[in-house]
This record gives structure tokens, sequence and C-alpha cells, in this order.
């Protein structure tokens, strides 16, 4: 018993980081039905640029203390953001008109860049978090002690995709950035400003991709210059799981997605840990095409 | 041929359809058996010109050639997203490796064993999902060839070797000649090339050819004009896994050694980036794999900032040419043929 809930605290927080940077592809896709393949280098990168301010706030070769972990994250997700807004402008608005195809290899291409850029600057080799970032004291919940760093991120991504859930639902902007998604032609018509809602989709997805970064540093400690590559796959998967496009289904299907991956490598076999999950996917897929929450859009048959 | 095949009547009445259309095309036609005889002719001579290390490259990107041009057929003419082509390519692999070192069975002839191997993986797990929409479908070939890669890894039913792969795969031998030297493999991987050029130029010419334009650009309409969406779907997923699977048999004997570090989702998205890149035509797919498997060697002078400049020329490549850089010719009918009353091309597929 004590195990199961401790895997299933695991499971969430994993989770938790899978459904925000799943939120960032779902964002893109729905509003512009492409696949940002550099969402992942983008969390990437917000994993090294939070290691590297937080030492550069420390004094004289002293590290802040844990505390300025919380202005770090802030600057960590406005660069990213800025950064997911340059990759808009440069590599995804030139080919809007163009087919699919041509914007996913320009996105696999981004893909490459960041990922070797980051080698580039951080060096081949994994880095890893200091202790300071990392608090390990643990917290009895129900007689079972549950490491503090685990609570925290999964209270903070939550808390993340609920402001996320109330802009898009409650406030003007998130009501464009939905007719956006709906159908640009109309939106435009309505006098929305198809473009600036493209590009603040894409701050926000790149920002809360690089919140998810920091929140691995701070998990597993070590970071290195591919690991995108495979929280982007996770994260993408979550977003089809719960429906591609539907922002409470990036969220479902990232905890989901971190959930039977714990529970899966926990209880029965961990060398299959990632087919588990795909596997899980195509099922879900062939049962229901949209994903869990995707709504039934209209076919053209 | 991008609209949906009309009734003859229809088309024998279009007035846009003059001698006039006959011409371009006619000049087309002859000005390609030249280039394509000078093509030929320079392939043939190429490794004379070549250090043992370029022609190691050349190989690699005729293997590269073939793939993309297997994946061509379900990605460039069907437009099936398939973004987990290396699963297959895996399959044919290391059937010709299992067979191979446990029985002894010549490569080449297992050739047509993989390739059917790698065919049948490819029908029995397309046939739940071909319905799928695009993306859909894509993030599933990614999950088929990371499931793939995992049992590959996990040694299923204890033939695949594990991390470590299977090794001591023999070299495939013709007439006696046992192919080991890479200007020998030179050789039979870009005849293999050609062959396949060729048979995959017929193929585009015939009923299932046409049925798969029609269903790239629009599938409903496709399906309006009677085609089958979902069989030809799968004829060609099954014809293109068939070709990867041959592909990879003739990867595992050139290599000797393969594991299953060689049949990732990487790989995959690389064939992607090769066929989106040539636009869908089979020069296309070739050009496109020298794009992508030749161009970061020849950025080997930027070391290691190589794949840097790789990722920036996909962008700008993509951003100047988005329809790919050799897009397949729209097919032109003589209109001679059809004013003698023959059947032109158009029945409907």
């Amino acid at each position: 018993m004590d195990q199961l809930f401790q895997q299933l605290v695991n499971g969430l927080a994993v989770g938790g980081i899978y459904a925000l940077v799943a939120l960032g592809y779902t964002m893109v896709y729905g509003v512009l039905k492409l696949i940002n393949f550099a969402h992942g280098d983008l969390f990437t990168i917000g994993a090294y640029l939070g290691l590297t301010l937080f030492v550069a706030m420390g004094s004289a070769g002293t590290l802040p203390g844990f505390a300025a972990v919380l202005p770090v994250a802030v600057m960590v997700m406005g660069l990213t953001a800025l950064l997911g807004g340059v990759l808009e402008r440069v590599a995804y608005r030139p080919l809007r008109k163009a087919g699919r195809l041509s914007a996913v290899v320009s996105a696999l291409g981004a893909s490459i860049f960041f990922q070797n850029a980051v080698m580039l600057v951080w060096g081949a080799n994994y880095e890893v978090y200091p202790e300071v970032m990392r608090p390990s004291a643990v917290i009895f919940l129900f007689d079972t002690g549950v490491p503090l760093i685990r609570l925290l991120i999964i209270g903070v991504s939550l808390l993340l995709m609920l402001t996320l859930y109330g802009f898009i639902h409650h406030t003007r902007t998130g009501t464009a950035v939905r007719a956006a998604a709906i159908d640009q032609g109309a939106a435009a018509l309505m006098g929305i400003n198809v473009n600036r809602i493209i590009t603040l989709v894409f701050l926000i997805g790149a920002g809360l991709g690089g919140a998810a970064g920091i929140m691995v540093g701070m998990s597993y400690g070590q970071i290195d210059f591919s690991m995108g590559f495979s929280y982007g796959l996770k994260a993408f998967t979550a977003a089809v799981l719960g429906g591609i496009g539907n922002i409470p289904g990036a969220m479902l299907g990232g905890m989901l997605l971190g959930l039977i991956e714990t529970l899966g490598s926990a209880y029965l076999t961990i060398a299959w840990k990632d087919a588990i999950s795909f596997l899980v996917l195509i099922l879900i897929l062939i049962i229901r095409p949209t994903g869990i929450l995707g709504e039934r859009t209209a076919e053209k048959l | 041929m991008t609209n949906a095949p009309r009734p003859e009547n229809t088309r024998r009445s279009a007035p846009s359809s003059g001698p006039l259309r006959t011409k371009p095309g006619a000049v087309l036609q002859h000005a390609k058996i030249p280039a394509l005889i000078a093509l030929t002719a320079l392939a043939a001579v190429l490794p004379l010109a070549l250090n043992p290390y370029w022609t190691a490259v050349f190989v690699s990107i005729g293997l590269g050639a073939l793939l993309s041009l297997s994946l061509n057929v379900i990605l460039g003419r069907a437009g099936i997203f398939n973004m987990g082509h290396a699963a297959f390519y895996a399959v044919g692999a290391y059937v010709t490796a299992i067979l191979n070192t446990r029985y002894q069975i010549p490569v080449l002839w297992l050739l047509p064993v993989a390739g059917a191997a790698s065919g049948l993986c490819a029908l029995l797990a397309a046939r739940p999902i071909i319905h799928l929409r695009g993306d859909y479908l894509l993030i599933v070939t990614v999950g088929i060839v990371e499931i793939v890669r995992i049992a590959l890894v996990n040694d299923v039913g204890g033939l695949t070797g594990g991390a470590n792969g299977i090794f001591g795969i023999a070299r495939p031998e013709i007439f006696g000649i046992r192919i080991r030297r890479d200007i020998q493999f030179y050789y039979l991987v870009w005849g293999a090339v050609g062959l396949t050029v060729a048979l995959f130029s017929r193929l585009d010419r015939s009923r299932v050819g046409r049925a798969l334009s029609c269903i790239k650009e629009d599938d409903t309409a496709a399906e309006g004009c009677g085609i089958d969406v979902a069989r030809y779907k799968l004829l060609a997923f099954g014809l293109g896994a068939f070709w990867a699977g041959m592909a990879g048999a003739l990867f595992a004997a050139k290599m000797t050694i393969i594991s299953p570090g060689s049949f990732t989702f990487w790989d995959s998205v690389l064939l992607f980036a090769a066929v989106t890149l040539g636009g869908g035509s089979q020069a296309g797919a070739v050009l496109g794999a020298f794009l992508v498997f030749g161009l970061p060697e020849i950025f080997r002078d930027f070391a290691s900032a190589r794949m840097l400049v790789f990722g920036l020329a996909l962008m700008a490549m993509m951003v100047v040419r988005p329809q790919g850089l050799l897009p397949p010719a729209p097919r032109r009918y003589d209109t001679r043929f059809r004013a003698r009353g023959g059947r032109a091309a158009g029945d409907g597929a």
C-alpha cells in the first residue's frame, strides 16, 4: 500500500511534467495543426537555462538559496517563451500557407538545430543540478514518506495548468485563442489578429515547456542535451492520448501517461516501460480515434 | 495528375486540352532519356573517382535512397504520414540476420523473405489504424517503431540478441562473386536503386499509382470516385514496407552486424525528411536521400557544428521550397492517342 501510494505520487509528478510539455504541443496543434517537433528542445533549453541562471545568481562562487528558484523559473519561462516566439516567426510563419508536411520537416530541422546548439553551448556531457535546488525533505502523508520535491512539482504544474485553463476559458484573449483554433478565417473576420494569437500560443507553450525543463532538473538532478527528444515524444503522445488540440485533454493525457508509465514499470516490467505507454496509446486510438477528450470533429465523410 | 479522374466525355470536350498540351510533355519525355543515360553512366564511373571513404558514404546514401524510395510510396505517393519506417526496415534486417546466421541461407535468397516478412508485419500493424487521420496515424507509427526497437533490445524469443544485436551475417554472393568490398556494394546497392526507380515509375503510371495520387490529393473525392481508399492505403503501406524489408536485408549484409541502435525513431525521422524534401517523385526521393544522408558528411568541415548547420539547412530548404525540391510533374496525356479513340488513363482506378 505504501509503495502504491509512493508510485502514485511519482507518477503524478512525471505526469505533471509531461502535461506541461504536452500543453505546448496541443495549443500549437489546436491553432496551426502543426506538430511542433522543436518543442521538446525548448524544454531542454529551459532546463539548461535554469541551471545557468541559478548558478549565476549566487555571488562569488557561492550558490544562492532555494528561494532563488522562483525568480530563476520566471526568467527561464520568459526566455524560452521568447525563443518560442522567434521559432514561430523564422521557421513556421513562412510555411503557414504551404502544405503541412513541409512545416513538419522545418520543425524537425529546428529541433536538430536547437539540440545541437545546446550541445555546443553547454557541452555533450550531462549536467547536474546542485543540491540546493533539490530539497531532500520528506513529508509524511498517510504514514508514507513522500519527497517534498515531488509534491512541489505536482502542485506547481497543477497551478500552471489551472491558470492556463482560466486564461483560455475566462478571458477575452483566451476566447480569441479558442476562436482561432476553431476557424482562423472566421476569427480574423471577427477582428481577431490571428498572427498575434499564434505568436501568443507559441509564447505560452514554450514558457510552460521551459518551466517543465527546470522541474525535470529539480526532480531527477540530471539533464542532458538530448533529453528533449524523449520527453517531447512522451509529451506529444500524452497530447494525442488526451485528444490533441484539447487543453484539458493534454493535462489528463499527461497525468495518465505518467501514471501508466510509473505503475507499469513498478508492477509489470521496467524493460518494457516505454512500450507500455505506446501500446496504451495505440489501443486508445483504435477504440477512440480522437483521443480521450478529443471532440468529435466533423469528418469529411 | 492532380485531379480526380474525370469521366471520359468531359475530358474529351475540355477546351484546354489541345495539341498544344502534348508538345511540352513529349519534349520532356525525350529530354528525360538522355538525362537518365547520363546519370546512369555517371553512377557507373563515379567510384573510380572516389576514395574509399566516399565510396562507403555513397553506399550508405544508396541504402538510404532505397529506403526513401520505399517510404515515398507510402508518404510521397499515398500521403500516409508514416514516421515509423525504420520498424519495417528493422524487420527485414533481423529476419535476414536470424535466418542467415542460424540456417546459413544465402543473404540474397532472403531478400524476398525479408520483404514479405516486413510487408506482412506492416499489413497486420496498419490494418486497424489505417483509417486514422494524418497526425494520429503519425504518432501511432512512431509508437510502432519504438515498440519494435524495445522488443529488439529486450531480445524477444531469444532471437534478436538484445542490445548487442546479431553479428556474423554472411556477405552476399552473386554469380560466385562474393560481395565484400565497398566498391562492390556500391554497384549492388545502386543497381537496386536503379531497378527500384524503374519499377516504381511504372507503378506511378498504373491504376494503383493513379488511385494513390487521388487519395493523396483528397481521399474523400477518391472514395467518391469509387476507389477503395482503405484497401489502396494498405496496399501502399504493404508495398513500401516490403521494399524497406529488402533494403534491410541488404543493410544487414553490408554491415554484417545489426543492432537495435540502427532502427530508431530518429532514423525514421530522417527518412521522413528525405521524402518530404524530395517532394514525392522518384528522383526527389533519391535526391532527398543525398541531402539527408550526404549533407552531414559534406558539412564535416564544420566539425561539431555540422548537425547544427544541417538543421538550419533543413529549415531553409523547406522555407524556400515548401513543395519539396522535385515534386512529381503533372501527368500529361497524349491527345493524339485519345483522338484515335483509345482509352487514356483516368478510368477511375
